[in-house]
């Protein structure tokens, strides 16, 4: 057991330190808007011709092949400097390892290199107005039709889609398998008339996420990612990768938040009341517990290959937390903390999504149950 | 960067986990548990023939020399086992007076705590007065002196013994005079003795998981494992999340106390409140699982909860520790 890095892991996180020195572009603009897209757009290049767009990328595929850990620092370093995201995440962190993994030559010759540099932005179409949770119930068709197939249906919580040139899209192919076997990856254009983007207002008021509504969309054979019918085993693929090794660079940002919640309390004359130090102290050991998990997890999955318990539980303590640290702000920024455009309260509405995105607290305590705890399903 | 055991050290883990389990039937726990004395000396005979009380001791003085990652390996292993030893008290003993003790302490008391055969115990709270594990049997008795500590043999001190729910451990009242005060800082060895807690927490915490899943395997309701509800199978999710944190928690502050002292007063408050608060909430929702069973004398869950009621007392409660912590996170007063 040894937690200090290796001098081959120290120079890899100075020579990140020092990029995002030279090159960190700013704050953010904010706002959600066209402008906050750009600047993220063009954050990405930068990185992207550095090297970093593809961080956990195989080497041939324009990525950096670096280890888990590698990885994991260079999401602190990013939390640590607060740097902005990069514009394209969901085609890093999913799209591209799922061609990487699943697609063929040409998929891989036609897609990588336009999400590495941005140029092309992915979204992704799982979630249904039906099918939440239960992503294998989901009802978009796709029919065969000329070489490829037409898809109908309608997909909700796609980040992204206004801005997005292609969509990860699983539809139903064949609708007389039983619910898993039935489903197909595709990859969609989403430049046609019969994708339409609505925006979905949410609770903060911005509308980060849309709705798309398909109409006989059309998707050439050679957009399907695995083959036909093996859709739910593809699918699965990214949502692993979008859990994987997201840890440590969770616990930093919930870090520099608490290190903003401490700063509240003492302008607000609240650092001496004991209720408020208590909280403040829970915060401290679940951020804490939370990355050092991470750790226990990165180095079991170095060395088996799989994440040990602790890993199951890592997304469980990052939005209780977020919620929790929120929620304290809001007791030590009194009304202050809830006028509508105070960052606080825009936390706070937005970390009420922390235990549903990305598989809902109920659907991973079941997991946790089922899968490490070997307890027998309802089901 | 390796937050692992190393192979040696998970050798230790599964020779311990063998051992006790061997040794600490539960049936055997329970008989020492009703018993007037609950340590058995043949198993501290053997658990001294394998190195134990001096495992995180120097090897100057008879120890093992190695750390106190290895000392915490042993704990939590015998919390699994809910051994009644006076392991911990002797371990704390002897990092005291490693730590602070003079030449001549350091030559007069470590080889015996270090073999196992002149045991050393050590105050674990002054409230509501100095208490003390294991001091029966043992010969040398450390306790706090102002900011530091002071050696006592045991002979000269009068030992009232303290009858707490938990009976797996003996506990005593002490007074006793002047002594005999140890002239180093002592801050770091009562971090450690924190830390030894709560790895020893995380094991019966552990335990009772263990025993509260297989339980929910097997018990059938409505005509199904009560394990399969939703109800019963998120309670038993969040025991492991509990467990978890608290593990990561615990190492993290052995890893300190041996490599990065430093950190050691913040790793040793946050690992001692989280594993406390884990082991108190996990055996209490372990006996909710068993229900009405759980409630008896009879079913072993009891000397859980009771244990990890009683070390959640010792060494600070997890209050104070958190009061330590916003103080160290800059909340200081």
């Amino acid at each position: 057991m040894d937690l200090t890095l290796t001098p081959e892991e120290q120079a890899f996180r100075d020579e990140v330190r020092g990029w995002i020195a030279d090159n960190h572009p700013g704050p953010s603009p904010g706002g959600g808007d066209q402008a906050q897209f750009e600047f993220e757009r063009e954050w990405q290049r930068k990185m992207h011709a550095a090297g970093w767009a593809g961080i956990s990328w195989p080497k041939e595929y324009g990525g950096r092949g670096a280890t888990l850990i590698e990885q994991s620092i260079f999401g602190e370093e990013l939390a640590r400097a607060r740097a902005p995201r990069p514009a394209n995440v969901l085609g890093l962190v999913m799209g591209g390892p799922v061609v990487i993994a699943h697609g063929t030559e040409e998929q891989k010759e036609r897609f990588l290199e336009p999400i590495l540099s941005a140029e092309e932005i992915w979204c992704q179409g799982f979630s249904e107005p039906e099918s939440g949770s239960d992503l294998a119930s989901l009802k978009t068709k796709a029919v065969p039709d000329d070489g490829g197939f037409r898809i109908t249906g309608q997909k909700v919580w796609t980040t992204f889609a206004h801005e997005a040139k292609w969509c990860m899209l699983v539809a139903r192919t064949d609708p007389e398998a039983p619910k898993h076997k039935g489903l197909t990856y595709f990859l969609m254009d989403m430049e046609q008339d019969e994708v339409e983007v609505r925006p979905l207002r949410q609770i903060t008021g911005e509308a980060e996420f849309n709705e798309l509504f398909i109409e006989g969309a059309y998707v050439p054979e050679e957009n399907v990612v695995g083959a036909v019918g093996n859709g739910w085993m593809v699918a699965i693929t990214t949502l692993m990768n979008e859990r994987a090794g997201l840890g440590a660079s969770a616990a930093l940002g919930l870090a520099n938040a608490l290190d903003e919640l401490i700063g509240l309390a003492q302008e607000r004359g609240r650092a001496a009341d004991p209720l408020i130090r208590d909280k403040v102290a829970r915060l401290k050991i679940g951020i804490e517990g939370l990355r050092l998990g991470a750790m226990r997890s990165l180095s079991a999955t170095m060395k088996v290959g799989t994440p040990g318990p602790e890993g199951s539980i890592a997304k469980l303590q990052w939005s209780s937390t977020n919620q929790a640290l929120t929620e304290l702000a809001l007791e030590v920024g009194g009304l202050d903390a809830l006028e509508s455009d105070s960052l606080w309260a825009y936390r706070f509405l937005r970390s009420r999504a922390n235990s549903i995105e990305g598989g809902t607290s109920d659907v991973l305590r079941n997991i946790v149950a089922e899968r490490v705890l070997g307890l027998p399903k309802l089901r | 960067m390796d937050f692992d055991f190393s192979d040696e050290q998970r050798e230790i883990k599964s020779t311990a986990r063998e051992f006790l389990a061997a040794r600490f039937k539960p049936e055997k726990v329970r008989e020492l548990a009703e018993s007037d004395s609950p340590y058995d000396d043949s198993i501290w005979k053997e658990m001294s023939e394998l190195g134990w009380p001096g495992i995180a001791l120097p090897e100057d003085h008879g120890g093992q020399g190695l750390g106190v990652v290895e000392l915490v390996i042993l704990l939590e292993e015998s919390g699994y086992a809910l051994a009644p030893s006076p392991l911990i008290s002797n371990a704390y003993a002897g990092a005291v007076i490693a730590a602070a003790g003079s030449d001549e302490q350091r030559a007069r008391w470590l080889p015996g705590i270090a073999s196992g055969g002149e045991r050393g115990a050590a105050e674990l709270t002054t409230q509501p007065a100095p208490i003390v594990g294991a001091a029966a049997g043992s010969a040398v008795l450390v306790l706090a002196d102002g900011e530091g500590a002071k050696l006592v043999p045991t002979g000269e001190a009068e030992l009232e013994r303290l009858e707490l729910i938990d009976s797996t451990r003996a506990y005593f009242k002490v007074s006793a005079g002047a002594g005999d005060p140890v002239p180093g800082e002592i801050a770091a060895a009562v971090d450690t003795g924190k830390v030894a807690l709560a790895a020893e927490s995380v094991g019966v915490a552990q335990r009772a998981l263990d025993m509260a899943v297989s339980y929910a395997k097997e018990r059938e309701q409505f005509g199904r494992p009560i394990g399969a509800y939703q109800a019963v199978s998120h309670r038993l999710a969040d025991m492991l999340w509990d467990v978890e944190e608290a593990r990561s928690l615990a190492y993290y502050a052995a890893w300190c106390a041996d490599a990065q002292p430093e950190s050691l007063p913040l790793a040793a408050s946050m690992a001692k409140a989280r594993a406390s608060d884990a082991a108190n909430a996990v055996t209490h929702d372990a006996i909710q699982t068993f229900g009405g069973i759980g409630f008896t004398w009879e079913h072993d869950v009891h000397f859980f909860l009771k244990r990890a009621r009683v070390s959640a007392q010792l060494l600070g409660s997890p209050v104070q520790h958190r009061d330590r912590v916003a103080d160290l996170v800059g909340l200081g007063t």
